[in-house]
């Protein structure tokens, strides 16, 4: 709790690690380099003008949360537990965090004019004309989506076959492009972007599509220049264990620069913890999310010694639950947003599938086994305790309206809430008994005996 | 019905919860009628069954009718007034000699009468001379005060009348269950479709257009969300927020982390429902957003409900006839009771007991040195966990903390380790039966007064009945008490209209100013809200429609963030609990458990819980189930209920013994308002052991 962390880099993950380090009481000295960055959830938003560039910027925390540099760091000298910036200062260490980061892998050489990457921060919003999107990932698809509902002309352009190809199945996948299909959105699967001409993108089968600007995700290359030359496991990013311990037990590695499942949010809060002493709660991985379509994709697609499949093409609701015992290990849903949350929790926190799976995907009350139909004895007005069978006696003492009703045993003087209800019943009563009084001129009784006790 | 002349009729109000539902009484001891008034605006003629059976509660079999004193053989034996009012000033004169006058606490009730809540408070600071008194207002709204008055500079839980939620388009109810708690306020909101906020299906939730049922302690997650999304759908009312607030930019630098997805993944709310719930709210021309204690009870409860107000005030609803904010006020006197000096840090007119120029005001009315003042004493909780410690006596008015305090088996040991505790009350409550000495008091048919409902309006209670024989009011109680220490008879007068024009006087040119408000007013039937400056004020029904209370006239937006609660389920203790209300039983059940009628509907303590998680648990419906948490076990029936979350029982806390749902709640309290987290425990669930 003492101890002098030190982070490298202030992305999300890092500025959220700072923040959680203290709010789960880590008193020591806290040191970041590098300028606060930008919310990656909020490049779509800034990039379809939702949100002026300056609102997805990180803020600064408050005072005495953390020593702030605006510097680069340019070497870690392990030994020395030091970390060397490009303004000479020297920045010392009993814990390390490196949050450098990745950059977006460009898609090609050829592509010009209005280009821009998705997971990078984004300084302005494209214009109002068409747009055209090349991956076929998360970011790809929710930016998309994001663009069509603002009302620009919209096209999404990849390579494979399908959408999320390999995280979804492929049933759900083709139902996700329906579903995109169905919001405006032009797809172009199978094919790649060979130029981007002011206004035009060529595909590789010759196709021009009107494109004023071109949006990529097509992957992200970690940011591991620092790790490596300090001679740190790198492969393709800083190898890091199920702490987000890299090969040096006192170094770090957190966000897009890390190999580790899970976003930059999670691991922060899985690293504050460890450094603060405790439990981390490490979610297992992979789980990618689409709140804009309604989507979700667990694990490995078919994983499970036990499926459950609910297929439904023409509401455009699919999903496809593996399970290992009670437990899901893979999951691909679309078009059951209730599902999506629910499954995601039960994942996240590895709670056993209720029995009722039926209603967990439709996000409907579990059944109960013999639940009582409505009866005489049903409470029609909770407000009073009034059953039925109450209000039944009533009517016949001569209660034939809903008001005469209220007055003679209380039902409806609460919330009004059985209003509806007491109406339908002065109707089935006088169905069920034509003859009876409560249909004929006899007056109503106004007053209750006082000593009556609720059925 | 009919009436003859002769029989006694009075207009008063319900004697339960801060609708104070407008009621007519009829009939001598024993043969009262109730019936609701159609002309009062809050209830029009509605009433629920605990208001129905009110009257049951004058002679219920073991009403108390003379003062009782622990005897050398540890039992309670009754005695005469006298001598038990001296038994207490003797106690509380030598503890005072021991321990100075901190060693005694007092704890109020937020169903106490405005002049009863203002007396027990000068009657702590002056006759006592404790800093040490709080009450249970500080387990009900006390953190939407907090949040309220960071955000407008001023906490009246309703800023505009009830009656004006009728035409409203879209109303948000956060962690609250109206139809259930207070039903008659249902009928006003009819018209308006509801987004409702509960981790529980309950019968508001039935109700509403929108249930967002986020995992317990989550909701304010769930707030940020709803704020960053109002936000990036370009619907905010950045006019609005420009000219009547300050803060957005910080405010929105915390939300701004809060997508929607992952507000979903933590509260288990599905984006669609959060973007649906904006969507209602921003669309609609009249629209509300009200807190209730499932929002406020918990440790970060103050920051929760600011969340909520931040999302109002980003859609620019408070201050604006037909829209706002608001906080659904829990008990019978909750708004009054919580401004007339019965919290720790308070003086009367809501006056800050720190501020200077308040000390020397009320100094003034009282006819001390602002230095004989106390300054401010523990909160309610911290003050209950001081008993046998430093606090030696207790005087409770008004409250069973032995079944309504978080961590009531420790309270219960706490209350047994005082040397003196006196009670006040009209029935045996558990607390009262702890006590050394039991003061029989009056209730709400056999006395006047006035309360304060949830809409800031006051009203006047007034008596059917006189006292049974050998039954005093509070104000004279206190009266008694203060002569036996030393003080002036004249100083602390019995009869409650002279009580109420010093208030008037204390109150003037405080937040809550009463000034203008009299008995003869409120009995010609004038509606008056406070703040009431001045004799000829109409009072005020609508606050903050020119400006708010702070010095600048803007509302201020809070930088607020989540955070989880203060236990989290874990391998041991898996599943949440939280704790709330059922409709025929009023807070801890003293009153309402002792009507047949409403024992009847409900009896005995249950926990809902999921068929999923009994059945693990090998538990079936109707089983008595232990759900334990790391402060103690609560014994409960199974209720099945397919609506709740596998992860989430509910339990109902009216129930005494091992049917005490605060036997497991968490003391963790709010750094605010040091409101306790009744809502959020971890627990788990087994069948009940053999006792």
């Amino acid at each position: 709790m003492n101890d002098r962390v030190l982070v490298v880099g202030h992305g999300p993950a890092a500025h959220r690690l700072v923040h959680r380090l203290r709010a789960l009481g880590h008193t020591g000295p806290l040191t970041v380099l590098g300028r606060p960055g930008t919310h990656h959830g909020l490049a779509t938003a800034v990039l379809t003008g939702a949100l002026p560039p300056d609102a997805a910027d990180l803020p600064a925390h408050p005072a005495g949360t953390a020593e702030v540099h605006h510097v680069r760091a340019v070497r870690i000298d392990r030994a020395r537990h030091a970390v060397h910036a490009d303004d000479g200062t020297v920045h010392r260490y009993d814990t390390l965090v490196l949050a450098t980061g990745a950059r977006p892998r460009r898609p090609g050489p050829h592509l010009g004019g209005d280009v821009r990457a998705l997971r990078a921060p984004a300084r302005s919003a494209v214009g109002d004309g068409p747009v055209a999107v090349l991956g076929s990932g998360p970011y790809a698809v929710e930016a998309a989506l994001a663009l069509r509902r603002t009302g620009r002309d919209t096209v999404l352009v990849h390579p494979g076959e399908r959408l999320l190809d390999g995280l979804l199945d492929p049933d759900a996948a083709d139902l996700l492009a329906v579903r995109l299909a169905a919001a405006g959105v032009d797809l172009r699967p199978g094919r790649t972007a060979v130029e981007h001409l002011p206004g035009t993108l060529v595909l590789d089968d010759g196709e021009a599509l009107p494109a004023d600007t071109l949006l990529f995700d097509t992957g992200l290359r970690p940011t591991t220049d620092l790790a490596r030359a300090a001679g740190l496991a790198v492969h393709r990013a800083v190898t890091v264990d199920a702490l987000l311990r890299t090969s040096d037990p006192a170094v770090h590695a957190l966000g897009d620069c890390a190999d580790a499942p899970g976003d930059g949010w999670e691991q922060a809060e899985a690293l504050a913890r460890l450094l603060t002493g405790a439990t981390p709660r490490l979610r297992p991985g992979p789980v990618t999310r689409l709140p804009a379509a309604d989507t979700l994709a667990i694990g490995t697609p078919g994983d499970g010694d036990q499926q459950l499949t609910l297929r439904d093409p023409a509401r455009g609701r699919y999903a496809a639950l593996g399970l290992r015992g009670e437990r899901i290990v893979s999951a691909s849903i679309v078009g059951l947003p209730r599902a999506v949350a629910a499954v995601t929790q039960l994942h996240d926190r590895d709670l056993p599938v209720p029995a009722d799976r039926l209603a967990l995907l439709l996000g409907t009350p579990a059944a109960l086994p013999g639940a009582a139909e409505p009866g005489p004895d049903t409470v029609v007005c909770h407000c009073a305790t009034v059953t039925r069978r109450t209000l039944a006696t009533a009517w016949h003492a001569g209660a034939c309206d809903p008001a005469a009703l209220t007055a003679a045993t209380r039902a409806g003087s609460g919330c009004g809430g059985c209003a509806g209800e007491l109406r339908a019943l002065c109707q089935a009563f006088a169905r069920e008994d034509p003859a009876a009084p409560g249909t004929g001129a006899v007056p109503a009784a106004r007053t209750r005996p006082r000593t009556e006790q609720p059925v | 019905m009919t009436v003859s002349a002769a029989e006694p009729q009075v207009a008063t109000h319900c004697p339960y919860c801060a609708l104070q539902c407008g009621t007519r009484l009829t009939g001598a001891r024993g043969a009262v009628q109730v019936r609701p008034d159609a002309d009062f605006p809050v209830n029009r003629g509605g009433l629920c069954q605990k208001g129905w059976t009110a009257p049951a509660l004058l002679d219920v079999r073991d009403r108390l009718r003379t003062p009782l004193v622990r005897g050398a053989d540890g039992d309670l034996h009754p005695t005469d007034w006298d001598t038990a009012l001296d038994t207490v000033a003797a106690g509380l004169r030598r503890i005072r000699a021991d321990h100075g006058p901190d060693a005694v606490g007092v704890f109020g009730g937020g169903g106490l009468t405005n002049e009863k809540a203002y007396q027990l408070g000068k009657f702590a600071r002056l006759a006592l001379g404790t800093s040490q008194i709080d009450y249970n207002g500080r387990f009900c709204m006390s953190s939407a005060a907090a949040a309220g008055i960071a955000a407008f500079g001023l906490d009246r839980g309703l800023p505009f009348p009830v009656t004006d939620l009728g035409r409203a388009e879209t109303v948000l109810l956060a962690g609250a269950n109206p139809a259930e708690t207070m039903p008659p306020l249902m009928r006003h909101l009819e018209r308006a479709r509801l987004i409702v906020v509960d981790p529980r299906r309950t019968r508001t939730a039935e109700r509403a257009a929108v249930h967002l049922q986020p995992a317990p302690g989550t909701d304010l997650a769930l707030a940020l969300g709803l704020l960053h999304l109002a936000v990036v759908e370009g619907r905010t009312d950045t006019g609005y927020l420009r000219t009547r607030t300050t803060g957005f930019t910080e405010a929105w630098q915390r939300a701004a982390a809060w997508t929607p997805d992952r507000v979903e993944r933590l509260t288990g709310v599905p984006v669609a429902e959060q973007r649906e719930a904006v969507r209602l709210l921003a669309d609609a021309d009249r629209a509300y957003v009200l807190t209730g204690r499932g929002a406020e009870q918990q440790s970060k409860g103050s920051d929760t409900v600011a969340a909520f107000i931040n999302l109002a005030l980003a859609l620019g609803l408070p201050g604006r006839e037909g829209s706002g904010y608001g906080c659904l006020t829990g008990q019978g006197n909750g708004q009054g009771g919580r401004e007339h000096g019965q919290k720790a840090d308070q003086l009367p007119g809501y006056r800050s007991i720190t501020d200077p120029a308040a000390r020397a005001h009320v100094a003034g009315v009282w006819g001390v040195a602002p230095e004989e003042l106390p300054g401010p004493g523990r909160s309610a909780y911290e003050l209950l966990d001081a008993l046998g410690r430093d606090v030696k006596a207790l005087l409770v008015f008004g409250s069973n903390p032995a079944v309504s305090a978080p961590r009531a088996g420790h309270v219960t040991d706490r209350l047994a380790a005082l040397d003196l505790l006196v009670v006040a009350d009209f029935v045996p409550s558990e607390t009262a039966r702890m006590a050394d000495v039991v003061l029989p008091v009056t209730q709400w048919a056999e006395e006047e007064g006035t309360l304060t409902n949830l809409e800031g309006r006051v009203l006047r209670r007034r008596r059917l009945l006189a006292p049974p024989a050998g039954v005093r009011g509070d104000l004279d109680v206190l009266h008694g008490l203060a002569v036996r220490l030393g003080r002036r008879a004249d100083h602390f007068p019995t009869v409650p209209e002279t009580v109420f024009e010093e208030l008037r006087r204390a109150s003037r040119g405080g937040a809550a100013d009463y000034s203008g408000i009299d008995y003869a007013r409120l009995d010609a039937g004038e509606a008056l809200h406070w703040p009431c400056p001045e004799p000829g004020h109409p009072g005020t029904p609508r606050l903050f429609l020119d400006r708010f209370a702070h010095p600048d006239g803007r509302a201020r937006l809070a930088a607020v963030d989540h955070r989880d609660a203060a236990e989290l389920p874990d391998g041991q203790r898996p599943l949440y609990a939280t704790t709330g209300r059922v409709l025929a039983h009023y807070q801890s059940g003293a009153q309402t458990r002792r009507i047949p009628e409403l024992a009847a509907a409900a009896p005995e303590p249950f926990v809902e819980v999921h068929p999923d998680t009994a059945a693990r648990a090998g538990l079936g419906d109707g089983d008595l189930a232990d759900v334990s948490s790391a402060r103690g076990t609560v014994r409960a029936r199974v209720r099945l209920t397919g609506s709740v979350r596998t992860d989430t029982v509910f339990l109902p806390f009216h129930f005494p013994g091992d049917g005490r749902a605060n036997l497991i709640t968490n003391p963790a309290l709010d750094p605010r308002s040091r409101m306790p987290e009744f809502k959020v425990s971890a627990v788990r669930i087994a069948p009940a052991e053999p006792a």
